[in-house]
């Protein structure tokens, strides 16, 4: 048997790095994965039962080797305004927001949650093989404003707690409390059910600080966890005695499929510096309407190259998937020319046949338009559909 | 329950069991742990040609393509349907009935690895 793997290796990592969950992950059985140069949990046990239970129930991931880079100064929110796609002046205090960051050119180079923390205070969070990049870009763009960019990475640690029953295990699990006086735990509890997605608010776990934030990236209710990465395996193991039966560990697998389903884009599939925002289907995520200059506006106003390619929903029948680089066509016959390539692809666990993201030419992209996977040498059938492919009831 | 030292095994991670002329073939624990859950397997019909080092299947997880190799020259005699119907047979329990061919076999090549120099490929 040969083995093609579709993940997302790093083919020649030039370092290794762990997670500071890591001896959890050895200890409940992970198979690992290299991602970015990061040693993380791939699985623990079965992917497919992780994907069923962050639907049905719950699931725990480590998501430490994100970047979290901090733009602090008086002049934070204009820099952000310049230096990223979105308007993040108008977010408020304990606001998140989906953003991306444009080349000059036009093309993404990372997308991004920021979350605003405090006035002058914000928090990006970078996918981990761009964390580097991100950093730099926006130290290089922010530089004549007054605000100052920290690349905290290495001093947080990220918990995702998803699923429908996140809320009920956050707020059973002891130690949580809001920072001051008496740090209440019933304060925590009422704040914690408030919230509302995309938002966050500071707590404490065991006193130590937590970033509590209701975001994911599996299409379900959900929290993203940020704290010191001391403090993480404490808190991994309370979430999870407290989740028990309705609580498993998550791996990175699992997450794929979960993402894929919820039809969100990921960096290096869908997404690249060739990509502009439109084709990706991003096009509100800039924010044209915003006053000033921001990096990539000249480029995202002019758009892309007429008759560039689209991003769909594809569905087919069957079992089998199309994977990333398999090509579509608008013809069955072997002769046809390729109109779209296939960025993403899994049998769907929940919807119980294949789905595929893919960049189509722009008059095929029409939900209801029937074209043809090529899966290893067999035109495969599949109807353009509405993204996403999965939403929570 | 198979006895794991008794099979032969290849570079690629299929084991062998030899039976008289009959040979079935699956794939080892570590190949379905590689892959992840099982989801989707093809198989050859019985009373197909296979030739030794081609590619006769597929074996599909939600993350990979894995192709199944036919380890040896001869005919299918039997296809696994129990497998077909349940591909993740292969992951729970990959030298028992997660069998995917048995293949009337002319000739077994001379490369295939014994339990010990398997484990050792696999370490």
């Amino acid at each position: 048997m040969s083995d093609h793997d579709v993940s997302d290796h790093d083919p020649n990592p030039a370092f290794e790095r762990t997670s500071p969950l890591d001896a959890v992950h050895r200890a409940a059985g992970a198979s690992f994965t290299d991602f970015a140069g990061w040693q993380m949990p791939l699985r623990y046990d079965s992917d497919l039962a992780e994907h069923h239970a962050v639907r049905r129930s719950a699931g725990l991931f480590d998501l430490s080797h994100m970047g979290e880079i901090l733009v602090v100064g008086p002049e934070a929110a204009a820099a952000l305004d310049y230096a990223l796609a979105g308007r993040l002046s108008a977010i408020a205090i304990g606001q998140a927001k989906y953003s991306l960051l444009l080349a000059r050119t036009g093309g993404i180079l990372d997308d991004l949650v920021v979350y605003r923390t405090g006035e002058d205070r914000f928090m990006v969070v970078a996918n981990a093989a761009n964390r580097d990049l991100v950093a730099e870009e926006l130290r290089d763009r922010t530089a004549p404003f007054e605000a100052e960019v920290y690349d905290e990475s290495d001093d947080v640690a990220l918990i995702a707690l998803q699923g429908p029953a996140s809320l009920a295990i956050l707020t059973e699990t002891p130690g949580f409390g809001v920072p001051g006086p008496g740090n209440d735990v019933e304060d925590f509890r009422e704040q914690a059910a408030a919230l509302k997605y995309y938002r966050a608010f500071p707590a404490q776990f065991q006193d130590e600080p937590v970033y509590v934030a209701r975001t994911g990236y599996t299409g379900e209710d959900g929290f993203e966890l940020y704290l010191a990465p001391e403090v993480a395996p404490k808190l991994w193991e309370a979430l999870a005695e407290t989740g028990g039966s309705r609580l498993v560990p998550a791996g990175l697998a699992a997450r794929d499929t979960l993402r894929l389903e919820a039809g969100m884009p990921l960096y290096g599939h869908e997404l690249d510096r060739e990509t502009f925002p439109v084709q990706a289907g991003l096009g509100r995520v800039v924010a044209l309407a915003k006053e000033g200059d921001f990096v990539g506006r000249t480029a995202v106003e002019a758009g892309p190259p007429a008759g560039a390619r689209v991003l769909v929903g594809l569905a087919a029948e069957g079992r089998r998937a199309a994977r990333a680089g398999y090509e579509v066509f608008d013809d069955a016959g072997a002769d046809a020319a390729a109109r779209g390539t296939v960025t993403s692809g899994v049998l769907s666990p929940t919807l119980g046949h294949p789905v595929a993201l893919a960049y189509v030419d722009p008059e095929l992209a029409e939900p209801g338009t029937a074209l043809f996977l090529d899966v290893r040498g067999t035109r495969i059938p599949a109807e353009v559909v509405r993204l996403p492919f999965y939403t929570r009831a | 329950m198979t006895d794991q030292t008794a099979l032969k095994y290849t570079a690629e991670h299929e084991w062998i069991a030899v039976d008289g002329d009959i040979a079935t073939v699956g794939i080892t624990d570590y190949a379905a742990g590689k892959l992840g859950d099982v989801v989707y397997v093809e198989l050859p019909d019985a009373g197909s040609t296979l030739t030794a080092g081609t590619v006769v299947g597929e074996i599909e997880s939600t993350k990979s393509v894995g192709e199944l190799f036919a380890p040896v020259d001869g005919e299918v005699v039997e296809a696994n349907r129990a497998v077909v119907d349940a591909p993740e047979l292969v992951n729970s329990d990959p030298f028992g009935a997660g069998w995917l061919v048995k293949v009337r076999f002319t000739a077994l090549p001379g490369d295939l690895l014994d339990h010990a120099e398997y484990r050792a490929l696999t370490a």
